[in-house]
Parts: structure tokens; C-alpha cells; sequence
């Protein structure tokens, strides 16, 4: 995969940080699977958080704490009879399809959160040549995630955002003032960024799309399909 | 002869340079040998640390008794991934605790962040001159955020401490989004030129 646009430095500092709410860290997960340019550069943010754990002050244990810890070790089958040179060579076969760097049929870190393939995917429509899929999040979410669905050729009306938002191709590719997104491509937006993607591919572009809150989807889709449907 | 271990100091003798190599080897005979000295010498280094950075973090004491016993749980069960990881050892317990906080309130079943150490291809040993390029980086990396402009150093002990988003740190500091993002992104800069030096 020939990846052209990464997040920014700031959702790569603040991913590393753990504070990314759960649809941004979604998509930032997906995206760390097939690039090891932003692999590094998170690694290097989480040197801020060894750093910081290094200088830290230290909190009194609870009475006994390695002593419950080691009975812990004594149960867990994984430990058991665990011969180094065994469990490396498991491990690596166990994961040789997460060891793939392209994304097989979705990526790892949406597996999870969807239970059937991209092409079994039920679309809700929302306008022509726009279909979405909302993916459930977990209950205290303070961020909404979708699947969204633009027909090949679709151009959409120019559009402004609201909030932080997330976007990233997972099948075709569109084209805006940025520059040409395709699969694996984030599209990292802010507040009062301005655009009118086309999608260019010959198939439909499918992409997932995190955005601050419900609300802010919503009006987002208002200024998106007002043009379209002259509400 | 552990279930008799009573407790664990919980005070230390200062730290030396030399104690980041010993994190490596400590980590490496848990890995290969299943020393449970080792990871005993690497708890009372990090559980009191792991510890109190989740007790920053609006845990009780409990739960971060809890979640740190989970961290170090993981660490003695994948102590061989860890040269998948590549990096710091502190950086990579760091990821576990924060990886535990997270998981302690997602839907479940779901996983939103990801174990890097679970994809990456290389899985030699890490040879002795990366790990001296690795204790160099982390050495630099403390030494680069002692000397941030105060600012952009509170930003980022905002965010890697007291894990706030970026929205959050600017209603706390009544300062605009953009600032914010501007001074992470400066300090970030700066100490990843300082990490790509040390290559
Ligand atoms: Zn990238």
C-alpha cells in the first residue's frame, strides 16, 4: 500500500498519550497496521510516557502485592510450561496473518467492532450516492464512528467541519483540494477546513469516519446534503 | 517460597544510567528463562511508578493497585514481544498501563487501541549497540522535556500524565484548540529531531 497522507503530528502525540477518544483511536489503530511511518512516530511519543514513568513519583503497594501477583503467574496457563523458544515460534505463527502488513479482509483494529465482511455491510442511505453504516461504540464513547459510502463518480458539494474529524479510505479513492486519498490515506481535518472531495476510483469509495459527536455528524450530513436534497 | 513474600519496599536507592540496561536484561531473562527474580527486581522498579501515574489519573487506589497488578501481569506474559516492540522498556510498560486503563472502560469485546508490539515483523533479540541507541534515546527524550519552554511542557504533562485531550487542556488553561495543538506540535517536534539524532 502506497500511503501518501498520515495524521497529524498532534493526534499521533495525543494517540501515544491514550486521551484520542475511541472512534479517533479506531482509525488510528487501522492505520499503524500497514504503516510504519507512523509506527515510529508514535513509538517516539510513547518515549514521553516511559519518560514520565521513569520520573514518577512512586505509590505505596497494597500489603503483599508481588506475592498475589506470582500466585496470578502460577495459574495462568500461558505461563505454565512456557519455554521461551516454544512460545516464540507459536507466536509467530499464531500471527502471521496480523504480521501481514496490508489489511486482509478489514483491518484488526475494526474486527472487533463489526461482525460481518465490507461486502455483507447493510448501507442506510442518506442520500443519492451517499450510504452510511454507524458502528456502536462503547457506551461512554464521546465520539461517533461510520462507514460511509460514495458512489464512483460522486462529487460532493463543497462543505465545511465542525470539530475534530478522522477519515480514513479503506476502498477506492477521492480527490480534493489536498490532494488524491486512497486506501490507507487519513485525512486528518480541523475546525473550519473547507473541501469538495470527488471520488476518482472505478469502484464506490468506502471510508471510515470518526467524528467528535453524534451531533456534529449530523450537522455535517445537513451541510452535505443540503445542496442535494434543497432543504 | 513466593507465597511467603511478604512486602514489597516501596522506597529506592536513586537512579542510575546503568539500571535502563538492567530493565533490558531483566526483561530478556523473564523472557527466555522465566526468572521470577528478574521480574521481581523489575516490579519493585515499576509497579510503585505504574502505580501512581494511573493514581494521577483519577483511579482510586484500588483500582490502580488493580490495573497496575494487570501491567506487570503482561509483562511476565509477553516478555518475549517485547523486542517486537523496539524501544524503551519503560515506554513499553507505559503503553500496557495505558492500554489497561482504556480496555477498563471500552465496550466489550472491542479493542480500539493496538499492541504494536503484536504486529511488527522483527523479532530478533535486540542487539547490544541498539540497546545502548535505545538508552541513549530515552535519556534524551527526559532530558529534551526538562528543558521544554514551560508552556509546552505543561501541555505535555497534560496529556501523557494527567491523560486529557487536547479539548480538555484548552478549557482547563482557557487557551484556543489551535494553540494547544500548536504547542504539542513544537514540543513534539523537538524531541523527535533529538530521538532521529541519536539514529
Ligand atoms: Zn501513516
Amino acid at each position: 500500500m502506497n500511503i501518501n497522507h498520515h495524521p497529524d503530528e498532534t493526534t499521533i502525540l495525543s494517540y501515544a498519550a491514550g486521551t484520542l477518544d475511541e472512534a479517533f483511536a479506531v482509525i488510528i489503530s487501522c492505520h499503524l497496521q500497514i504503516c510504519s511511518t507512523c509506527r515510529e512516530a508514535v513509538k517516539t511519543a510513547e518515549l514521553i510516557g516511559g519518560s514520565h514513568l521513569e520520573q514518577s513519583e512512586e505509590a505505596p503497594l497494597s500489603q503483599g502485592s508481588f506475592g498475589r501477583l506470582l500466585e496470578k503467574i502460577s495459574v495462568e496457563p500461558q505461563a505454565e510450561n512456557t519455554h521461551a523458544q516454544s512460545s516464540a515460534s507459536q507466536s509467530n505463527e499464531t500471527n502471521q496473518a496480523a504480521l501481514n502488513p496490508e489489511w486482509s479482509e478489514l483491518p484488526l483494529a475494526l474486527q472487533s467492532y463489526l461482525t460481518t465482511n465490507i461486502d455483507e455491510i447493510k448501507w442506510k442511505r442518506l442520500a443519492p450516492g451517499v450510504s452510511h453504516h454507524p458502528i456502536k461504540l462503547s457506551e461512554n464513547a464521546n465520539s461517533s464512528l461510520r462507514l460511509l459510502r460514495i458512489a464512483k463518480g460522486k462529487q460532493m458539494p463543497e462543505h465545511g467541519h465542525n470539530g475534530h474529524e478522522l477519515t480514513l479510505i479503506l476502498q477506492g479513492a477521492y480527490k480534493d483540494k489536498f490532494g488524491t486519498f486512497a486506501k490507507g490515506d487519513i485525512a486528518d481535518l480541523d475546525d473550519d477546513v473547507e473541501h469538495q472531495p470527488k471520488v476518482i476510483s472505478d469502484e464506490d469509495c468506502i471510508c471510515l469516519a470518526a467524528t467528535e459527536a453524534p451531533t456534529k455528524f449530523k450537522s455535517l450530513l445537513g451541510r452535505i446534503l443540503q445542496p442535494i436534497v434543497g432543504i | 517460597m513466593y507465597v511467603q513474600y511478604k512486602s514489597v519496599p516501596t522506597r529506592r536507592v536513586d537512579v542510575t544510567k546503568n539500571e535502563t540496561t538492567d530493565h533490558h536484561k531483566l526483561l530478556e531473562l523473564i523472557a527466555l528463562n522465566r526468572d521470577k527474580k528478574a521480574f521481581e527486581q523489575l516490579f519493585i522498579y515499576f509497579a510503585p511508578r505504574v502505580k501512581a501515574v494511573l493514581m494521577k489519573q483519577s483511579s482510586d487506589a484500588n483500582t490502580a493497585e488493580d490495573l497496575m497488578q494487570e501491567t506487570m501481569l503482561t509483562v511476565w506474559n509477553k516478555a518475549d514481544k517485547f523486542s517486537k516492540y523496539r524501544g524503551s522498556v519503560s515506554a513499553w510498560i507505559f503503553t500496557i498501563a495505558r492500554n489497561k486503563r482504556i480496555d477498563g472502560y471500552r465496550k466489550q469485546g472491542t479493542k480500539h487501541y493496538l499492541d504494536i508490539e503484536d504486529i511488527e515483523l522483527t523479532d530478533d533479540a535486540m542487539g547490544s549497540e541498539e540497546i545502548l541507541i535505545s538508552n541513549e534515546r530515552d535519556k534524551m527524550v527526559t532530558d529534551i522535556s526538562n528543558t521544554l519552554p514551560i508552556e509546552q511542557k505543561e501541555i505535555i504533562e497534560m496529556s501523557f500524565v494527567k491523560e486529557l485531550s487536547q479539548t480538555e487542556i484548552s478549557k482547563k488553561l482557557g487557551i484556543p484548540l489551535g494553540t494547544v495543538k500548536s504547542r504539542m506540535r513544537l514540543a513534539y517536534e523537538k524531541i523527535r529531531k533529538s530521538v532521529e539524532e541519536a539514529l
